[in-house]
C-alpha cells in the first residue's frame, strides 16, 4: 500500500448534488476526514447523509465540486473502501462463510488464502458456529455481523457505514457498537458512519457532523473527546449525557429553521 | 407426520366419494357404457391394455419433456438477452405475449405442414406453448436484483460476467422454477393437444392424444377413460418432479421453497 501519509483520508470540497433539474440534495459540502478518524454524519431525513456516503464510495457522482479519497478519485480508491449497507444485503443463496468471502472472491483472491481470512474474520465477529448456515437462519444482529465481517475481509482502510444498525433492537445495537470500536482499535481503519441515533454517534465517534435538510448542508460539528477505550459503562456517565444533550439540541435546531 | 397422514386420508376419502358418485349416476340414469363406462370397467381396461397404454404414455412423456427442456434452454437464453437492457425488453417483450396468446390449435396445421406429423411436430408444439412463462419469470428474476447488492458488487470492481453469474443468475433461480412449474403443466397439455392434430398414425408412435382420438372413434370409452387417467398421472408426475427439484435446490435458502407435499 502506498498510502500517502500526509494526505487526509477524505477531502470533500464544495460538493453539490442534484438529481435531474430538481432541488439540490446537497449544497456546498466541505468535509475533511483525517486518517483513522471516526466521523458520524447525523441529521433528519432528507439531509442527504446517505448521499454523501454514496459520493465518497463513487456510487454516485457530484453535480459540482471534488471528492478525493486518499488523494485519488473515489473510483480509483475503491479497493481500499468497504461499504456496509443499512440492510445486511447478504446473498441468500450463500452460506455465512461464502458471504464473508464474496469480496475476496470478486477480487480473485486464491481460495486457500480466502478460507484462512474467512475463518479469522468469523472468529473475530463471533460467528464461527454458524459458518455454514444460510442468512435466513440468522437473527438481524447476526446478519449485520456477517455484513461487517464481509466488509472487513478485503482489509479496507476506509469503512463507510450507512445506518447499519437502524433496524436492530437496542441491545443488539449497543453490543455491535462496542464491537465496532473494538474492531477499529485492532485494525485502524477510518470510518464515516451515518446514523439517526445521537447516542450511537456520540458513543462511536471522534467527531460528529450535524446536517440540516432542504437542501442538505453541514449545520454544525462536534468533537467528542471521550477517552478510549469506550465501554458500555460510558453510556451512563454524565460526560456522555452532556454531549448527547448538546448534539440533540443542535439537531432540533436544524428542524426549526 | 400426523398432519400428512390426515391429508392423504382426506384425498383418499374424496377419491372414494367421487367414484361412488360416478357409480350412482350410472345406476340412477342408466347411462350406456359406451357413453360412460363404470369405474370398474376403466380399472379393468388399464391392465388389459397395459402395453399400449404404457407406450402412449411414454411417447407423450417424451414429447412433453423434450418440449419443456427446449423451452427451459431457449427461455433462459432469451431472458438473459432481455435482461441486458430496458430498450431490448420494450421492443421484444410484446412478442413473448404473442407466444402466449396465439392459440396453438390455430398454428398446429402450419406446423404439420412444415414438420410433418409425428413426435418432432408435437415436441415443437409443446415447446412453443411452454416457452412464454419461462421467459417472463426468468427475465423478472434477472432484473429484480436489490440495488444495494449491485452496489456491493460494484464496490469490488465486479466484472459484467461476475455480476451475471454470481448475482443475477442465482437471484433468478426461484423465478425460473416458478416458470418451469407453470410450463411443465402446459407442456403436457400442449403435447396432448398437439397429438390430436399432429400425432403420428404409425404403429407404436401414437401418444396419449392420438390414442384418445382413436379410442373415441372406436367407441372404446373405457380405454379412453384409462388414457385420460394416464394423461392426468403424467401431468402430476411432471409437476411433482419439478416441485421436488425446486425444493431440492432452494429449500436451504429460499423462503418460498416448500416440500412438495406441502402444496
Amino acid at each position: 500500500m502506498n498510502a500517502n501519509a500526509s494526505a487526509p483520508e477524505i477531502e470533500i470540497a464544495s460538493v453539490t448534488k442534484q438529481y435531474g433539474s430538481g432541488r439540490a440534495v446537497l449544497e456546498s459540502i466541505g468535509l475533511v476526514v483525517a486518517k483513522q478518524e471516526f466521523v458520524s454524519l447525523i441529521g433528519p431525513s432528507g439531509c442527504g447523509k446517505s448521499t454523501i456516503l454514496k459520493l465518497i464510495a463513487g456510487l454516485a457522482a457530484p453535480t459540482s465540486g471534488t471528492i478525493r479519497v486518499d488523494g485519488m478519485t473515489p473510483q480509483n480508491a475503491r479497493e481500499t473502501i468497504s461499504f456496509v449497507f443499512q440492510d445486511a444485503t447478504l446473498l441468500p443463496w450463500r452460506t455465512v462463510q461464502q458471504n464473508v468471502g464474496l469480496g475476496l472472491e470478486l477480487e480473485h483472491v486464491a481460495s486457500d488464502r480466502r478460507e484462512k481470512e474467512i475463518a479469522g474474520l468469523l472468529d473475530l465477529v463471533g460467528l464461527k458456529h454458524v459458518a455454514k448456515s444460510y442468512p435466513r437462519e440468522l437473527s438481524g444482529g447476526m446478519k449485520m455481523r456477517v455484513s461487517i465481517a464481509r466488509a472487513l475481509a478485503t482489509n479496507p482502510r476506509l469503512m463507510l457505514l450507512d445506518e447499519p444498525f437502524a433496524a436492530l433492537d437496542e441491545m443488539s445495537r449497543d453490543r455491535l457498537n462496542e464491537e465496532i470500536l473494538r474492531l477499529r482499535a485492532e485494525q485502524n481503519w477510518t470510518a464515516v458512519f451515518v446514523t439517526h441515533s445521537v447516542s450511537e454517534a456520540v458513543f462511536l465517534s471522534d467527531r460528529i457532523v450535524v446536517l440540516a435538510p432542504n437542501p442538505g448542508r453541514i449545520h454544525a460539528e462536534f468533537r467528542v473527546d471521550l477517552p478510549a477505550p469506550r465501554t458500555s459503562t460510558l453510556r451512563n456517565s454524565p460526560e456522555f449525557d452532556a454531549i448527547v444533550a448538546r448534539v440533540s439540541h443542535t439537531m432540533r435546531e436544524t428542524l426549526r429553521q | 407426520m400426523k398432519q400428512r397422514a390426515i391429508t392423504v386420508l382426506n384425498a383418499i376419502a374424496v377419491f372414494a366419494a367421487l367414484v361412488l358418485l360416478w357409480q350412482i349416476i350410472l345406476w340412477v340414469f342408466r347411462v350406456p357404457s359406451y357413453m360412460l363406462p363404470s369405474p370398474w370397467a376403466v380399472a379393468r381396461a388399464v391392465p388389459a391394455r397395459f402395453p399400449s397404454l404404457l407406450n402412449s404414455l411414454a411417447i407423450t412423456a417424451e414429447e412433453s419433456a423434450g418440449g419443456l427442456a427446449a423451452s427451459i434452454v431457449v427461455g433462459v437464453l432469451v431472458a438473459l438477452f432481455f435482461a441486458q437492457s430496458r430498450w431490448v425488453r420494450k421492443m421484444l417483450y410484446p412478442y413473448t405475449l404473442l407466444l402466449q396468446t396465439v392459440p396453438i390449435i390455430a398454428i398446429a396445421p402450419l406446423i404439420l405442414m412444415w414438420v410433418g406429423a409425428g413426435i418432432p411436430a408435437v415436441t415443437l408444439i409443446a415447446f412453443i406453448i411452454s416457452l412464454a412463462p419461462i421467459i417472463a419469470n426468468t427475465t423478472q428474476g434477472l432484473i429484480s436484483v436489490d440495488e444495494n447488492l449491485v452496489h456491493l458488487f460494484l464496490m469490488h470492481n465486479a466484472s459484467r460476467a461476475q455480476l451475471l453469474f454470481k448475482l443475477r443468475l442465482p437471484n433468478a433461480v426461484p423465478d425460473l422454477f416458478v416458470g418451469i412449474r407453470i410450463a411443465s403443466g402446459i407442456a403436457v397439455i400442449g403435447a396432448i393437444t398437439g397429438e390430436l392434430f399432429a400425432g403420428s398414425s404409425r404403429v407404436g408412435e401414437g401418444g396419449l392424444g392420438y390414442s384418445i382420438l382413436y379410442a373415441s372413434s372406436q367407441l372404446q370409452t373405457d380405454y379412453l377413460f384409462a388414457l385420460v387417467l394416464a394423461a392426468t398421472v403424467l401431468g402430476f408426475s411432471f409437476l411433482f418432479l419439478v416441485m421436488f427439484l425446486e425444493w431440492y435446490f432452494l429449500h436451504r435458502w429460499h423462503e418460498s421453497a416448500r416440500a412438495p407435499e406441502a402444496e
